[in-house]
């Protein structure tokens, strides 16, 4: 059975980059996971490039020819991939299958999203189109607004407190305190938060990913070629996907999303894991609540648990499951396109053992979860470490 | 923006006027808006027109003070998922109730409202809001 593995990884500086277009940034990053992966632009046979609105947030369509161009990759096949918020992590499956089906045997893979070149309004319609236009974004329901009505409604059913929300937050900034890429390096408490004014009750703007520009990229190989290739490859044991309504009004429940518990099932029945093997995750935490949702789907804990869980502090980098040791969206940053590949950069990073400051110890399988919208695209993938040439 | 088509804002008369939906007489279960085929029984869905309830209870509420474009002067303003009587949900703004009655479980009615005015040139969109039923 073929295997595909990562070779290399880049990802630029998470920030307000208004020095760097939409073409420098994915350049970047995509030169950064070449060097990485010591390989020479010709090895690669495809390319694969997430972003989720590059239309409303530069004018851009058509960035797969735009990235191989940049890239000087031109003119092997490059495609866009669009899932909201998990266009990222959607790109990675894609390549991931591009290379299990035995069509190519090395491609790249990027995620991009450039954000600040229109203003706050324009980035509120742009990612507001991650939801239902026609019965959400139409009525005045912002993004924020849909995570509001499910963190409301986990409140209402488990006694959720605005605090334990915070704490996702605290733990987040904390963690990006040790990532040099990250957007913020700055400590926040439980108090900052619950002064940070409502965005949409009970969500505050400390509750919220900001907005960013960035981009990262990683190089894919099927496994036995990367194993005499690269020192340190990472296996991709699972790639798993689920669809869900667009709308939340269209789901069975409020208080969970079930794209992800069906994607989580599916990468733990195909690698015979559970929860219990996974040392460490990156979760799409673009709300407080966010994470929340993620570690229950994810079976770090029980149903309507998250709150007290994060509380006790067991998804800390010293606790029992590190969530977010890159400082996850709220910390780090959530350029939308480039946040599934990002956080995979950092399944890497630890998996080599390069995380600096916030490396797990005996970090072996690792786990990313990628949402798109307010839960209607999950995906799952599933790392672990391999021997490579010595 | 999409949402000030004219077209689009005409072939929605119905939907966002009258909560017009359909029923799929083969599992008897309502939808709004209408589909096109019945998720659940496919192929084997018998969908006829079917106007909703107007009448419902808050699932979950927040209260948005930082809306999108073309809400701005509306802001702080109440949007809620809504559970029809006949137990299709939809989300909808609140509107002419006090504060402190827009509770998960409040009973809610339709009333018809402007929803957004985009472009002082184009056309206005009207539809369904709830307001709390006294």
């Amino acid at each position: 059975m073929r295997s595909v593995s990562i070779i290399g990884f880049g990802c630029t500086q998470f920030a307000e980059h208004w020095c760097k277009s939409f073409r420098q940034l994915i350049a970047e990053a995509g030169i950064e996971a070449m060097m990485n992966a010591k390989i020479e632009g010709k090895a690669i046979e495809a390319l694969y490039g997430g972003s989720m609105a590059s239309g409303r947030f530069v004018g851009q369509e058509h960035i797969g020819a735009l990235i191989a161009d940049q890239l000087g990759l031109t003119p092997i096949p490059a495609t866009r991939v669009e899932n909201a918020c998990a266009s990222g992590g959607t790109a990675l499956r894609t390549g991931y299958m591009a290379i299990k089906s035995g069509e190519h045997d090395v491609v790249a893979v990027g995620g991009i999203e450039k954000m600040t070149d229109v203003g706050t309004d324009q980035a509120a319609i742009a990612l507001g189109g991650a939801g239902d236009q026609e019965t959400e974004l139409f009525h005045g329901a912002s993004f924020p607004a849909l995570y509001a009505l499910m963190a409301r409604k986990h409140m209402e059913e488990f006694g959720t407190t605005e605090e334990q929300m915070a704490q996702v937050a605290v733990k987040n900034h904390h963690n990006a305190m040790f990532n040099p890429k990250a957007q913020f390096h700055r400590e926040i408490t439980v108090q900052d938060v619950m002064e940070s004014g409502y965005v949409a009750s009970p969500l505050k703007l400390l509750d919220c990913a900001p907005i960013t520009d960035g981009a990262a990229a990683v190089i894919l190989c099927e496994t036995e070629k990367a194993r005499k290739i690269c020192e340190q490859p990472i296996e991709i044991i699972a790639a798993e996907q689920a669809s869900d309504s667009l709308s939340l009004a269209g789901r069975k429940s409020l208080t969970e999303t079930m794209a992800a518990k069906v994607a989580a099932k599916k990468a733990f029945e195909k690698t015979g894991l559970t929860a219990k093997d996974i040392d460490f995750a990156e979760v799409h935490d673009c709300f407080t609540i966010a994470e929340i949702f993620a570690i229950e789907a994810l079976g770090f804990c029980e149903k309507g648990q998250g709150g007290k869980f994060t509380e006790q502090g067991k998804t800390a980098l010293d606790g029992e499951i590190p969530i977010n040791t890159s400082g996850g969206l709220k910390g780090k940053g959530h350029p939308v396109g480039a946040t599934g590949i990002a956080q995979a950069v950092e399944l890497c990073l630890q998996l080599q053992g390069k995380a600096e400051k916030r490396q797990i110890k005996d970090a072996k399988i690792g786990l990313a979860h990628n949402v798109g919208g307010s839960g209607a695209t999950c995906t799952i993938h599933i790392f672990r470490a391999l021997e490579g040439k010595k | 923006m999409p949402s000030d088509s004219l077209p689009l804002i005409w072939r929605k008369f119905g939907e966002r006027y009258d909560l017009d939906g359909n029923y799929c007489e083969n599992c008897k279960t309502a939808y709004f808006p209408a589909r096109q085929v019945c998720p659940k029984c496919r192929r084997r869905g018998k969908l006829v027109p079917q106007k909703m309830p107007k009448t419902g209870k808050i699932i979950s509420f927040t209260e948005v003070f930082s809306g999108p474009a073309g809400f701005e002067h509306e802001t702080p303003y109440f949007i809620a998922i809504i559970e029809l009587e006949n137990g299709t949900k939809l989300l909808s703004q609140i509107v002419d109730s006090e504060k402190e009655k827009i509770k998960i479980g409040a009973r809610v009615e339709k009333v018809f409202r402007k929803i957004s005015d985009i472009d002082p040139e184009g056309p206005i969109a009207y539809g369904y809001k709830f307001k709390i039923r006294e």
